[in-house]
């Protein structure tokens, strides 16, 4: 019985390492084409670079140029931190003030604000671009309103559903302290939502930093973000440099897995957390 | 979150402090007015201007339900499109549950090495889609070159393409859902089958299986919703080439919308119309895990 589990595990263990190696096969495959000259990676994007091909990282420096990397990794970062923080700050103020007062117009509330999370963006898109620009929110500052707006329902949602589970004893105890409820929201309720606003600003983050589309009806003709620099670069058919695509490609997965490598626990805890309770 | 929203009211609270006006309005206004301006009002303009010829938001007068009918009449790409999404949504959430879910059940094995495994299946999640489509354009066309055509020759080719796609991206995403699910079953219930005799087959298929339901209520709910709505993916993978034959509906609508004049309200009218498809969906899902919630 102990060779036959022995043995089990031995052959999950191999065919999960294949798997392993297939899933990070294609990141790996693209880092490998972006040292290689331009015209060498479309036709055989399987091949090593050799000494004919193998351009060191020249590749990285059109790259950057064409797009103006630094500026979108500037603006994307910007954009995400601000906003995040603004979706968390807001949406549990707003959250523990529908759950906690009771009336026609919280549940009035939540309910629209659930509703916001089943409407393709694609049904608000072309009025949302134009109130954005007649509002002057066409700037990465402006934009922080209009993702707070669009990240309100699920926030609002997960924050909701946490607060419900916490006694009102201690909210009862503030408040016969002397606490405002701006007091103790801050004081008292805002230090106790930590587990759940790690797990809304993980999935906030994940959600602004890749968003393309939002981002490139909203700024996209005077501001590119990350990912509407990597879509720059498609241009028109024929003319696309693929080497610096691949570098694009690389340089907009390397944030993304030094973030996901520091904070691991987080984020698999707080999708998981915000799938199970969103 | 299905399973949420219809327990949300239904357990009552003790009624709570009677806060003043003016906090209600501190602690709601600033995310109000921020959904007012980017959703509420653009949503209910978009109904609006959905019966309207319009170029601009203010400027426009009444068709009356003109744009639902030239959707479908002037050529068939919205059809086609909706036939394309229904067949890959159909497509993706079976193979990206059956993969997730074999994940987990590997992973839930004790075995060495779980959670470098884990870390390494849920990587691709976390990167977004426009890179991804550009990634799989690579290798996909690296393969097809091979047999002198590219990932453009066919929608056929698009719509593997984006199924390998997806499967790569989300199958780590709901394999940590499912071994959630999975490491909540009670070691004793497993041991006690084990005692009476039972296989490694029957423990799964009677003990397991029916025990990560909720969470492929959920798996089920978060794939097809993604396959549904998806357009970054589609756009960097093919653009819809050939044509429009892998143009998925809110790529569609996109093009519509941005791709030639005079079609602002055909566009919105097929937003509406993608909407409604899209809350029908998840108001079917929620009554099914409704009456789930009643058989447990």
């Amino acid at each position: 019985m102990n060779a036959k589990k022995y043995l089990q595990d031995n052959v999950t263990f191999i065919f999960l390492l294949i798997l392993a190696v297939l899933f990070l096969a294609p990141i790996l495959i693209v880092f490998m084409n972006s040292f290689k000259g331009r015209f060498f990676i479309s036709d055989t994007p399987f091949a090593l670079p050799d000494t004919q091909t193998f351009v060191g990282i020249t590749n990285y420096f059109s790259g950057i140029a064409k797009t103006g990397f630094i500026q979108a990794f500037g603006y994307s970062l910007f954009i995400t931190v601000f906003s995040v923080a603004t979706i968390v700050l807001f949406t549990s103020m707003t959250a523990w003030c529908i759950t906690r007062v009771k009336s026609k117009v919280s549940s009035f509330l939540f309910y629209l604000l659930v509703f916001s999370m089943i409407v393709p963006f694609q049904m608000v898109m072309f009025t949302m671009s134009k109130m954005a620009n007649i509002m002057r929110l066409d700037n990465p500052v402006g934009i922080i309103v209009i993702y707070l707006g669009f990240g309100a329902g699920l926030s609002v949602f997960i924050f909701s559903g946490f607060i419900k589970g916490i006694p009102h004893e201690i909210e009862e105890a503030a408040r016969i302290d002397g606490c405002n409820p701006i007091q103790t929201f801050f004081l008292v309720v805002f230090p106790i939502l930590k587990p759940i606003y790690i797990t809304v600003a993980i999935l906030n983050t994940m959600w602004i930093w890749n968003d393309y589309l939002l981002p490139y009806l909203v700024i996209g003709s005077n501001y590119r973000t990350i990912p509407i620099a990597v879509q720059y670069l498609q241009g028109g058919y024929g003319s696309r440099d693929m080497g610096a695509m691949m570098s694009m490609l690389v340089l907009a997965i390397v944030p993304i897995v030094i973030f996901y490598l520091t904070c691991q626990k987080y984020i698999i805890e707080g999708v998981v957390a915000g799938a199970v309770k969103g | 979150m299905v399973l949420h929203i219809a327990s949300h009211f239904a357990e009552q609270e003790d009624p709570v402090q009677n806060m003043p006006k003016k906090y209600y309005a501190f602690f709601t206004l600033p995310t109000l007015i921020a959904f007012v301006i980017s959703f509420l009002v653009p949503f209910l303009l978009g109904i609006y201007l959905s019966f309207t010829k319009f170029t601009t938001v203010t400027d426009s007068h009444w068709v009356g339900v003109g744009n639902y009918i030239r959707a479908f009449s002037e050529d068939k790409d919205f059809l086609n499109a909706s036939i394309f999404t229904v067949k890959f949504a159909v497509v993706s959430v079976v193979l990206i549950n059956v993969l997730a879910f074999s994940l987990a059940l590997l992973l839930t094995r004790k075995i060495k090495g779980t959670n470098v495994f884990r870390t390494v299946f849920f990587m691709p999640n976390l990167i977004g889609g426009i890179v991804l489509g550009y990634i799989w354009q690579l290798l996909i066309n690296g393969v097809l070159i091979n047999f002198g055509v590219d990932i453009t020759y066919s929608a056929n080719y698009g719509f593997w393409g984006l199924v390998v796609l997806m499967n790569w991206q989300m199958a780590g995403y709901m394999m940590v859902i499912y071994i959630a699910g999975i490491q909540a079953i009670s070691t004793e219930l497993i041991e006690a089958a084990e005692i009476d005799g039972a296989n490694s087959w029957q423990i799964l298929k009677n003990i397991t299986i029916p025990l990560v339901m909720p969470s492929f209520t959920i798996c089920t709910f978060l794939t097809v919703t993604n396959s549904f709505k998806l357009f970054d993916q589609n756009l960097a993978l093919t653009a819809g080439a050939p044509g429009k034959a892998s143009s998925m509906l809110a790529l569609d609508i996109f093009n519509t919308f941005y791709g030639r004049n005079g079609y602002e309200g055909v566009g919105q009218a097929k937003a509406v119309i993608f909407f409604l498809f899209v809350a029908a969906i998840v108001l079917l899902q929620l009554r099914f895990s409704r009456s789930q919630e009643v058989e447990n």
